[in-house]
């Protein structure tokens, strides 16, 4: 059994709760024990780093010290938090003067969809394969934050990642190769200026819609609300149907491995994503 | 940090302040213009990213806090890994933002800016967003009291919308983070 400590974040409690019940209990199938991290707050994201540099690091640093309580690493479903908290990680080596809570550094920063994407657990992953995702088109959508910076990611091939295709093909999903895995769907914009968000995200979806694929795959709170739940405002501004359904490789994996509550996260998207799934006979 | 201070004879402050407190040599920029070539709300700005960087060379401080530029850019790092100097525009964006709220200056942006404000107020004092208790500060606040009610409805419908917040958090020492802020205690 691997143990890891688990910060959840807003959105997770949230908007996007399904995808915090499938890392759960994806994570359960796969023999990964998650600690939700005692008395966690908010990170900030994105208005803290919009306003004041010294209470953004703070309010990351903040939980990075409750993190370091324990030896386990920090795991991060969210990309804006994991981005928050990469930055106070870095500014605690270059800057340590800025923090101002018990933190020495040593606490491993991971990201969800990278955590999955390691060797050992990608070996657990293909041993428990129930059901092979066979004949579903995917194309895999990053976003920006968790591949850029590279400074803070670690990822080598920011421009063009490939890790969420290889894990969806380990899972029997057929990746479709397209160029915008990595554009922006404009973020935290959405309540503000939602012109911009439709904008951005309308031509992801057309771009995704024209690869055929069957769905859009994300590790993303703020991706993942952005792409499916503007699709009907789009389709009249626009005039292009898209019913195009936006998941977590989170809950493909646990379409994959048979997971029993699938169908329970699957059934909060506001694109529909029954009729898709069940005509290629995966629910 | 240097660099600036060098290649600027005239004590150039705007230069020398954003240069300081972002610790990115903005006197590189050549004006390639790749940062807003590949900038996906470049559309959306008044002033051009690698404009920006001109215009703080320059000393134009109040051209560059006024812009709707610096409240548009949505962080997402594209200019950043770019840019043929390694300077961290994005990086640049969060420090001119903080600048814009304390200068007084008025933002080139209502709404971005408010929301921030209102997003803050949450957490300081729950330590943890509640996703409905913000959109319903945030419509008190703009007066559009229907946008997105639609799409509020269907979202609550797929069980989307949480009505009581699951647990808050923080305490003191929430207060004690945000408190050092309001005073400027930590810069």
């Amino acid at each position: 059994m691997k143990e890891i400590s688990y910060y959840p974040g807003c959105s997770l409690h949230g908007t996007a709760g399904e995808y915090d019940e499938s890392i759960r209990g994806v994570s359960n199938l796969l023999d990964i024990r998650l600690h939700e991290l005692e008395d966690w707050t908010c990170c900030g994201a994105s208005s803290a780093h919009s306003t004041d540099e010294a209470l953004a690091i703070d309010l990351a640093a903040r939980n990075l010290a409750i993190a370091e309580k324990s030896d386990r690493d920090l795991l991060i479903p969210c990309v804006a938090c994991y981005s928050r908290f990469k930055w106070a990680e870095k500014e605690f080596k270059e800057r340590p003067e800025k923090i101002h809570f018990t933190y020495r550094g040593n606490v491993p920063i991971r990201y969800v969809l990278d955590f999955f994407c390691e060797g050992p657990i990608l070996e657990e992953i293909k041993k428990k394969i129930t059901k092979p995702l066979t004949g579903l088109k995917v194309v895999c959508y990053y976003g920006c934050l968790t591949v850029r910076p590279p400074k803070m990611t670690g990822i080598k091939e920011y421009e063009n990642p490939q890790h969420m295709d290889h894990l969806m093909e380990l899972i029997g999903a057929e990746p479709i190769p397209w160029s915008y895995k990595a554009d922006c769907c404009g973020a935290s914009l959405t309540l503000t200026r939602t012109d911009i968000v439709r904008r951005l995200s309308g031509k992801l979806l057309s771009m995704a819609k024209e690869t055929e694929a069957d769905c859009l795959v994300t590790g993303c709170p703020m991706c993942h609300s952005n792409l499916d739940t503007r699709q009907n405002e789009l389709e009249k501004e626009v005039g292009e149907n898209f019913n195009l359904p936006i998941l977590y490789f989170t809950e493909l994996l646990g379409l994959a491995l048979g997971h029993k509550d699938t169908k329970k996260w699957l059934g909060h998207h506001i694109t529909d994503p029954m009729k898709v799934l069940g005509n290629k006979g995966l629910i | 940090m240097n660099s600036a201070l060098q290649t600027n004879q005239n004590g150039n402050s705007f230069l020398l302040e954003v240069a300081q407190t972002s610790g990115e040599t903005i006197q590189a920029c050549y004006q390639c213009q790749k940062c807003s070539a590949g900038c996906p709300v470049a559309y959306a700005m008044d002033i051009l990213p690698n404009q920006v960087l001109r215009h703080i060379q320059y000393d134009h401080r109040e051209k560059v806090l006024s812009s709707n530029t610096i409240w548009i850019c949505a962080s997402c790092y594209a200019c950043s890994v770019r840019c043929p100097n390694n300077i961290d525009i994005a990086k640049i964006m969060d420090i001119l933002r903080s600048l814009a709220i304390r200068s007084g200056i008025k933002p080139g942006e209502k709404e971005i800016p408010l929301f921030h404000s209102v997003f803050l107020d949450a957490i300081k004092s729950k330590g943890r967003m509640h996703e409905l208790s913000l959109l319903i500060q945030l419509k008190f606040k703009t007066k559009d009291f229907f946008k997105d009610a639609g799409l509020g409805w269907k979202m609550y419908r797929k069980g989307k919308i949480k009505l009581f917040p699951s647990k808050f958090g923080g305490g003191r020492e929430i207060k004690e983070i945000f408190n050092a802020f309001e005073k400027g205690e930590r810069k």
